[in-house]
């Protein structure tokens, strides 16, 4: 495996990482909204979380390039800032992977939030525990598997992106070429070994990931 | 510490009306009773402030809960009450010990907090507190459900159907320890049911509901024995009566002695001198004129007659007797009321086929 390899994996395993932690951030409250609000905004906002399901990422990166870039509103607001355009950056690359996974991550939370019931909740609150101290000491606690799963789910999905990468990340060695873009390379390049040992690493790391998944995850839970 | 229940809560929705106006002692068991649909879950949802009824209002003692017509409404974790549901509801994610910490920890550090092993002792699930909830009996976890909610030390103990969901046999087990309750803490209970036997065994006060309005609201007896509300107990019409342990007879019977009387029933083990709540009911009950000595009917008590009134079977009807003080109901047939000519003010012999000891 080559240097610009290795490179790669690690830059990938970064951007994975950090959205990960982005979208747990990003999504749980997100979540939690979806999964008790009785807005009439509640099908409008589902809708818009899980539009990355059925879009092609060419679209949605589409659309970040345009808001993102010198005449759209984030564009314009970033370079008033003084921290320039997000386009063709690390930093733009983390912001279009979060849209890009936020369903990955918010969907299995927002299952496990609802999977709990009003009943705790209202359980907690006889016991005197106020709405923020039931969300950390029952509500998080119950609804670990569907963070665990989000998590997951996120992580891979965005080691997986191809499509919105290259549309606002572009190519560039050791800022924004991740594996995906990487094994592209090699089979334009017709270096099919050189694909071959990203690529069979890809199919090795994603089928661990679901067997843990499916595996560890205890999806049967009790409760008395 | 005065914990007296003043509170309105009226809804009026397509599916569900409800125009309660509840005034509950703060001291004892205080059963509301009634159908389902009557709205009984619904009231005690409202005094935790589970639910918010526009206009409602709802204070303890004192304290103002709820007063809507000032804006005030206290949120539930700010309110001084424990609450049992009809599933334990514990946390899964904690122990038992846990699980009991988890409000007493929370709760403001007042005087007189209940400490955990001496609760956990007085429900008996003193050998459970390490275990996790998935491993405990549902008699068990309504027990430490029962304990968690003591622990917070309440001004009021807010109880669902907390039987509803066991069986028989989970019921019998835990049904000592609500009495046991009952009698050690000094904390005022309401407790919602549907169960005429529940009720019988550990209310001090009843309030009936049905279709969302209070039908009656009283001590138990008072309640139990009125004859305008046939309907509501149907079958299971009949009155309390608490006698003493007064002797164990020779012949395998047990004589109690309340102050219209004396009851036997079958042998007992409880010493001398214990209150015993009885159940008589109205359908157990039978009349005569004269001292009936060719009867085996044992138990017979001197009566007068205060009222009669319908009954849901029009065959029958509902006599409201006397006893030196305690109200007893009989059900007996029109046809024997009028050849007997049964009258307000007419003094005769009760006679009792069958007494159900419920402590």
């Amino acid at each position: 495996m080559s240097e610009a390899d290795l490179s790669a994996i690690w830059l990938t395993l970064k951007l994975a990482t950090i959205v990960t932690v982005v979208l747990l951030i990003v999504g749980t409250p997100i979540a939690w909204w979806l999964a008790r609000t009785r807005s009439p905004f509640k099908g409008v906002i589902g809708a818009v979380v899980a539009l990355p399901l059925v879009l092609p990422p060419t679209v949605l990166g589409f659309y970040l390039l345009l808001v993102m870039g010198p005449n759209g509103p984030i564009g314009q607001f970033t370079q008033w800032l003084g921290i320039g355009l997000l386009p063709f950056t690390f930093t733009g690359l983390v912001i279009g992977s979060v849209f890009y996974s936020l369903p990955f991550v918010v969907q299995p939370i927002q299952n496990a939030f609802e999977a709990i019931g009003e009943r705790p909740l209202e359980v907690a609150a006889t016991l005197r525990a106020s709405p923020w101290d039931t969300f950390w000491s029952v509500a998080v606690p119950l609804a670990k598997p569907g963070f665990l799963s989000g998590a997951i789910l996120g992580f891979a999905h965005t080691v997986g992106e191809f499509g919105i990468v290259l549309m606002i990340g572009g190519n560039i060695p050791e800022k924004t070429r991740v594996v995906s873009v990487q094994i592209y390379d090699h089979v334009e390049a017709l270096d099919y070994a050189q694909a071959h040992w990203l690529a069979g690493g890809m199919v090795l790391f994603s089928f661990a990931v679901l067997l843990a998944l499916y595996t560890f995850n205890p999806s049967r839970k009790k409760t008395p | 510490m005065n914990s007296e229940i003043r509170a309105v809560f009226r809804v009026d929705r397509n599916d569900f009306q409800l125009n309660a106006e509840l005034n509950l002692p703060g001291h004892g068991v205080t059963a509301l009773f009634g159908h389902s649909g009557s709205g009984k879950t619904t009231c005690l949802r409202a005094l935790a402030g589970l639910e918010r009824f526009p206009g409602g209002y709802c204070a303890i003692g004192d304290t103002v809960w709820q007063d809507e017509q000032r804006g005030h409404f206290v949120p539930t974790h700010q309110r001084s009450l424990g609450m049992v549901f009809q599933e334990a509801s514990l946390f899964p994610h904690l122990s038992v010990r846990q699980n009991m910490e988890f409000g007493q920890k929370r709760a403001s550090t007042a005087t007189n907090r209940f400490a955990l092993p001496e609760i956990a002792h007085l429900l008996g699930i003193d050998h459970l507190l390490d275990r996790s909830p998935a491993q405990l009996s549902g008699g068990e976890r309504q027990r430490v459900a029962i304990a968690r909610a003591l622990l917070t030390t309440p001004q009021i103990l807010l109880m669902d159907e907390p039987l509803a969901a066991l069986d028989h046999q989970r019921k019998r087990e835990i049904l000592p320890y609500l009495e046991n309750l009952h009698q050690e803490l000094s904390i005022p209970i309401v407790y919602v049911s549907h169960s005429p036997d529940e009720v019988a065994r550990l209310a001090d006060h009843l309030v009936l509901l049905d279709q969302g309005r209070v039908k009656a609201s009283g001590p138990l007896n008072e309640v139990l024995s009125r004859i305008d509300l046939p309907a509501a107990f149907g079958d299971d019409t009949g009155v309390v009566i608490t006698a003493r342990v007064a002797e164990h007879e020779a012949d395998d019977l047990t004589r109690l002695e309340f102050t219209g009387g004396t009851i036997y029933v079958s042998r007992i083990s409880q010493a001398l001198g214990t209150p015993m709540r009885c159940r008589i009911h109205a359908r157990d009950v039978s009349l005569a004129l004269v001292p009936q000595v060719h009867s085996s009917i044992l138990n017979c008590v001197n009566a007068s007659v205060v009222e009669l009134g319908a009954t849901d079977t029009p065959g029958h009807v509902l006599v409201k007797l006397d006893v030196a003080g305690n109200p007893l109901l009989a059900r007996i047939t029109r046809r024997s009321a009028e050849r007997l000519e049964i009258r307000p003010g007419l003094n005769l012999l009760a006679q009792i086929k069958a007494v159900a000891l419920l402590a």
